[in-house]
C-alpha cells in the first residue's frame, strides 16, 4: 500500500434506485496536494465527495485513507478519520456566532460559561490566523459575508482536526475577488501539510490552483492529470467527451424574421448580483436556440424574465415587434410565450389536482374555457379528455391527482398544455430532466414538431447531447454573459466545453 | 435479514378516507366517556341525555339549529381562507366586530323602520368583519407577518373592545348595571320562524353555503383558489396574483364571520352582551376541518357541533358541567388531526 496517498478509492459504486451515479470510480489523492475534481453537472463529483465524508454509503467498493481500509458510515466517522467537508450550501446556524457554530456538536462540557466560550473563541481565532482565514468570530453568521461564512466552514473542519479538506463547488457562491482569496487559503493549507480536494466545473480555477486534476463524466472517472503536463483544451475535451450524435434532420431552414430580440439585458438574481449581465440574444422564427451552460450562470433568470416572472434592470426585450414594458406573466402568456419550467412538479403542475385542472392552468381565462366568470365545466372535461388522448398521457382518470403519474406522463401533460396554447415561442428548461430514454425521445419529437410548424423554441439545457441534437444554434451562457455560439453545422463539443468552463472561443478567460 | 414490520411515511399519501372523520368522532366520544366515568356518572345516560337534549325535542332541535347558524357562517368563512392556505383563526374577533358594528347601527341610527335598519345592520356586520379580516391580510401580504399570530391577537382586541362598549358607553341605563346594550326594537330584530328562537339567519347561512359551493366549484375564481391551494408556485406561473386573492378571501372570510355576529345579536340575543360568543369563532375551525372545507359538509358538521353545545347545556341537569361539550369538541379535533397524520404512515413487512 502506498502510504503517500491520502485517499484512495477503489471500484466505488453508488446507485440511487435505477440511476448509477458512480460507476466503479478509482481515484487517488496524494498527501499534501490540491486535487481538483472536474466534471459537468451530474457527472457524479458530489456523490464521490459525499461518500468520502460519510453522507452516503457506497453501494460497493472500498475507501482507503493513508493506506488503511476505512469504513465511513456517517459524517461522525469521517470526522474521526480526519476528513472534513465544506458543502456548497453551508451547514451553519444563522443566529449563532461564528465561534458558537464551530464548537457546535462538541460534547463537553455541558455548562458553557462565558469564560469557556472566551477560551474557545481565542483558540479558534489563533487557528484561523495560522491559516490566514480571518473572520469576526464573535459575530452572528447572518451578519457575515458569504466568503466569511465559507472561511468559518473551513475553520470548522480544521478545528475538528481534519487533515483532508473537501470543498464542494467552493467558488460557486463567491465573487471573483473572494475566490482568489480562497485559492490563497487553499495553497496555505497545502503548505501546512493538509490535503485539499475541490470539485468544480470552472477550468480557469482548476488551472490556477490545482496540482493534479481528475475528470469525471457520466459517473465514470476518466483520467487524472498533472497540471503541469496538460492544458485547458485537453481537460475540456475530457470533460465533455468526444462522442458526437448526428443532429436531427430538419425540414426547413429558419426564416429571416426575428421573433425575439433581447438587447443588453441586465437582471438581478436572488443572490443580489447580476445574474444576466449585458446579455443579448436574437431568436428567429422557426428556430430552436439552445442555451448551454452550467447551472447558475443566468439560465434560470433568463427563462423567468421571458415567462414574465422576473423583472429586469436595464436593456430591452422586443417580441414580435413589440417592446416589452415590464414583467407580467399574463402578458407573456397572451403574447404567445409558453414556458416549460425547470421543475415540473414544483412550478408547472399542481400535484394534488387532476389532469383537467392542470390543463386549464394557462387557458382558463379564455372565452373557450370560461364565460362570465364561470368555467365551462362539461366542455372543458371533453377538451381535457381529448388532449390527454392526443398526447398519449397515461393516467387512470382525468380527475386522478397528477402526482400519481410517472414523470414522463407528467411532462407530456405539461407539454400538452403548453403546446395547446399555440405559442410563438416555447421556453423549455431542462425539459427531459429525470425522464427515461423513451420519454426523452417523445419530448424531443414534440420540440422538433413545433419547430417544423414554424414555431421557435428556446431550449435551456445542461445536456450537451440534447442541445446538439435539437438546436439550430447553441449559445453558451457563462457568468450571465453570452460566451459565444455554435451552429448545428459547426457544432464542436470541445469548443462548447471550453466556453461552458469560462474560456471564450478566442482563448481568453473571463 | 430480520423478518418483521417497519413503519414508513408515505409522503404522497392521499387525503384520509371519509371513515377517518367518523372514527375521530367515535374515539372522541370514547375518550370523554372515560372522564364521565371518573365523575361517577354513566356515559351512556349522559350521551343519551345529550343527544336527546340536542335533537329529540322541538325545543332542543331549534336550539341546536340556532347554535349551528354562527358555526356555519364562521366555518364557511375560515374554510375559504384555509383553501388557499391562509390560516385565519380570527373568526372569533371577526364575529365580535360584526356584532358590534350591527349594534352600533341600533345605537347611532335609532328609530328606523325594519327595511332600513336590518339591511344597514347586515352591511355593517359584513363590513366590520371584513375589515377585521383585512387587518390580518394586509400585514401578511405586505410585510409577510404570520397570519396565525395577527388573527389571534385581533381576537383579543375585539373581545376587549366588546367589553369596553358593554361596560361603558353603550351600557343600558335601565339594565341594573348588567353589561349589555339596551334591547333592540322589533325593527332591529331578524324575523323568527313562528314563536321559536330560530331566526332568519338560518336562511342567510344556507344561501351563503350554496353561493360558496357554486363559486368554489364552477367559477374561475374558485379554480384560482384551488390552484393556489394546491401549488402556489404553479399559480404564480399561471399569472395569478396571489396577494390580491389573499386580501379578497380574508375580506370575505371575515365578512361571513361578521355576518354571523350580526345575526347573533339581531336574531338571538336582541342586544349586545358581555360574552356574546361562547367561542363560535374557535369551534368554527373544527367545523371547517371536519367538513374538509366542503361547504355542504360544513352544514352537517355545524349542526353536529350546534347539537354538542345545546346538548352540553342539557347535561347540566345531571350535575355535569356544560364544558363536557368543549371537551368533546377538543377531542374530535385531536383525533381528526392525529388521523390525518397517521393516514400517511404505512406499516410494511420487511423482507
Amino acid at each position: 500500500m502506498d502510504d503517500t496517498l491520502s485517499v484512495e478509492l477503489r471500484g466505488l459504486v453508488k446507485q440511487f434506485g435505477t440511476v448509477l451515479a458512480n460507476d466503479h470510480v478509482d481515484f487517488a489523492v496524494r498527501q499534501g496536494e490540491i486535487h481538483a475534481l472536474l466534471g459537468e453537472n451530474g457527472a457524479g463529483k458530489s456523490t464521490v465527495m459525499c461518500m468520502l465524508s460519510g453522507v452516503y454509503r457506497p453501494t460497493s467498493g472500498e475507501i482507503y485513507l493513508h493506506g488503511q481500509l476505512a469504513k465511513i458510515h456517517s459524517p461522525k466517522d469521517a470526522m474521526r478519520l480526519k476528513v472534513g467537508m465544506v458543502f456548497q450550501n453551508f451547514r451553519l446556524v444563522p443566529t449563532l456566532t461564528a465561534a458558537e457554530n464551530i464548537v457546535l456538536g462538541e460534547s463537553r462540557p455541558i455548562w458553557r460559561t462565558k469564560g469557556w466560550m472566551a477560551k474557545k473563541t481565542a483558540e479558534i481565532e489563533a487557528l484561523a490566523t495560522r491559516f490566514g482565514l480571518g473572520f469576526p468570530a464573535g459575530r452572528a453568521i447572518w451578519q457575515l459575508s458569504v466568503g466569511e461564512q465559507q472561511r468559518v466552514e473551513i475553520v470548522k473542519t480544521l478545528y475538528r482536526g481534519a487533515d483532508l479538506i473537501i470543498l464542494d463547488e467552493p467558488t460557486s457562491v463567491l465573487t471573483p475577488g473572494e475566490a482568489d482569496q480562497l485559492f490563497e487559503t487553499l495553497r496555505r493549507l497545502r503548505d501546512e501539510g493538509k490535503t485539499v480536494i475541490l470539485t468544480t466545473h470552472k477550468l480557469k480555477e482548476v488551472m490556477a490552483v490545482a496540482d493534479r486534476i481528475s475528470v469525471m463524466r457520466k459517473g465514470k472517472m476518466l483520467a487524472t492529470l498533472d497540471k503541469s503536463a496538460t492544458d485547458e483544451r485537453e481537460v475540456a475535451r475530457l470533460m465533455v467527451g468526444q462522442d458526437r450524435k448526428e443532429p436531427r434532420p430538419r425540414q426547413n431552414r429558419p426564416g429571416g424574421e426575428t421573433l425575439l430580440w433581447i438587447k443588453d439585458l441586465v437582471v438581478i438574481g436572488d443572490h443580489g448580483r447580476h445574474a444576466l449581465d449585458q446579455f443579448s440574444l436574437k431568436v428567429k422564427v422557426g428556430e430552436i436556440v439552445g442555451i448551454a451552460g452550467v447551472a447558475g450562470n443566468g439560465q434560470k433568470e433568463l427563462a423567468e424574465v421571458l415567462a414574465g416572472l422576473r423583472s429586469w434592470k436595464t436593456g430591452t426585450i422586443t417580441f414580435r415587434d413589440h417592446l416589452w414594458k415590464g414583467a407580467s406573466v399574463r402578458h407573456s402568456i397572451e403574447s404567445g410565450i409558453s414556458h416549460v419550467p425547470e421543475n415540473r412538479m414544483k412550478s408547472g403542475l399542481a400535484g394534488s389536482l387532476g389532469s383537467v385542472d392542470n390543463l386549464l392552468v394557462k387557458s382558463y381565462r379564455s372565452s373557450e374555457r370560461s364565460k362570465l366568470g364561470f368555467l365551462k365545466t362539461g366542455k372543458n372535461r371533453l377538451w381535457s379528455q381529448n388532449l390527454v388522448e392526443q398526447f398519449d398521457v397515461k393516467t387512470a382518470h382525468i380527475d386522478a391527482p397528477v402526482h400519481q403519474m410517472s414523470g414522463g406522463n407528467q411532462q407530456k401533460l405539461l407539454f400538452a398544455r403548453e403546446i395547446h396554447q399555440r405559442p410563438h415561442l416555447m421556453v423549455a428548461v431542462h425539459p427531459t430532466q429525470g425522464l427515461d430514454v423513451g420519454a426523452t425521445d417523445g419530448v424531443h419529437n414534440l420540440l422538433m414538431a413545433l419547430r417544423d410548424e414554424g414555431k421557435s423554441v428556446l431550449l435551456i439545457s445542461e445536456d450537451l447531447d440534447e442541445l446538439l441534437l435539437l438546436s439550430d444554434r447553441t449559445v453558451v451562457l457563462f457568468g450571465g454573459r453570452a460566451m459565444g455560439e455554435v451552429t448545428h453545422e459547426t457544432a464542436d463539443r470541445e469548443q462548447l466545453g471550453m466556453m461552458m468552463a469560462g474560456v471564450s472561443a478566442s482563448g481568453e478567460s473571463l | 435479514m430480520k423478518l418483521g414490520y417497519r413503519v414508513e411515511i408515505d409522503p404522497s399519501g392521499k387525503d384520509s378516507p371519509w371513515w377517518v372523520t367518523v372514527m375521530a368522532v367515535v374515539l372522541a366520544f370514547g375518550l370523554v366517556a372515560v372522564f364521565i366515568l371518573v365523575t361517577g356518572k354513566n356515559p351512556v345516560t349522559v350521551y343519551t341525555k345529550m343527544l336527546g337534549g340536542a335533537f329529540a325535542t322541538p325545543f332542543g332541535l331549534t336550539e341546536t339549529l340556532v347554535k349551528a347558524i354562527p358555526l356555519m357562517l364562521c366555518g364557511l368563512g375560515v374554510s375559504l381562507a384555509y383553501r388557499i392556505q391562509v390560516w385565519n383563526i380570527g373568526a372569533e374577533g371577526q364575529f365580535l366586530a360584526g356584532a358590534m358594528a350591527a349594534t352600533a347601527v341600533t345605537i347611532y341610527l335609532p328609530g328606523q323602520p325594519a327595511w332600513i335598519s336590518l339591511p344597514v345592520m347586515l352591511l355593517a356586520g359584513l363590513a366590520a368583519g371584513g375589515l377585521w379580516g383585512l387587518f390580518t391580510a394586509l400585514p401578511k401580504v405586505f410585510f409577510n407577518v404570520n397570519e396565525l399570530i395577527i388573527s389571534l391577537m385581533l381576537n383579543y382586541i375585539a373581545i376587549l373592545g366588546l367589553n369596553y362598549v358593554v361596560f361603558g358607553p353603550w351600557k343600558d341605563p335601565k339594565g341594573f348595571n348588567f353589561p349589555g346594550t339596551p334591547p333592540f326594537t322589533d325593527a332591529q330584530t331578524l324575523p323568527a320562524f313562528g314563536d321559536t328562537r330560530l331566526h332568519f339567519g338560518l336562511i342567510l347561512a344556507l344561501v351563503a353555503v350554496v353561493l360558496a359551493a357554486v363559486a368554489v366549484k364552477y367559477t374561475r375564481w374558485g379554480y384560482e383558489l384551488r390552484l393556489i391551494g394546491a401549488n402556489p408556485e404553479a399559480a404564480r406561473h399561471a399569472g395569478i396574483n396571489i396577494r390580491r386573492h389573499v386580501i379578497f378571501v380574508m375580506l370575505l372570510s371575515g365578512g361571513l364571520a361578521g355576518l354571523a355576529g350580526m345575526a347573533e345579536v339581531s336574531g338571538v340575543a336582541h342586544r349586545l352582551l358581555y360574552g356574546i360568543s361562547p367561542g363560535y369563532g374557535y369551534t368554527a375551525i373544527i367545523v371547517a376541518w371536519i367538513a374538509r372545507l366542503n361547504p355542504f359538509g360544513i352544514v352537517v358538521s355545524a349542526v353536529l357541533f350546534g347539537g354538542l353545545i345545546a346538548g352540553g347545556y342539557s347535561v347540566q341537569t345531571l350535575g355535569l358541567p356544560s364544558s363536557i361539550s368543549s371537551l368533546l369538541q377538543g377531542s374530535v379535533l385531536f383525533f381528526l388531526i392525529a388521523g390525518s397524520i397517521l393516514g400517511k404512515v404505512r406499516l410494511r413487512r420487511t423482507v
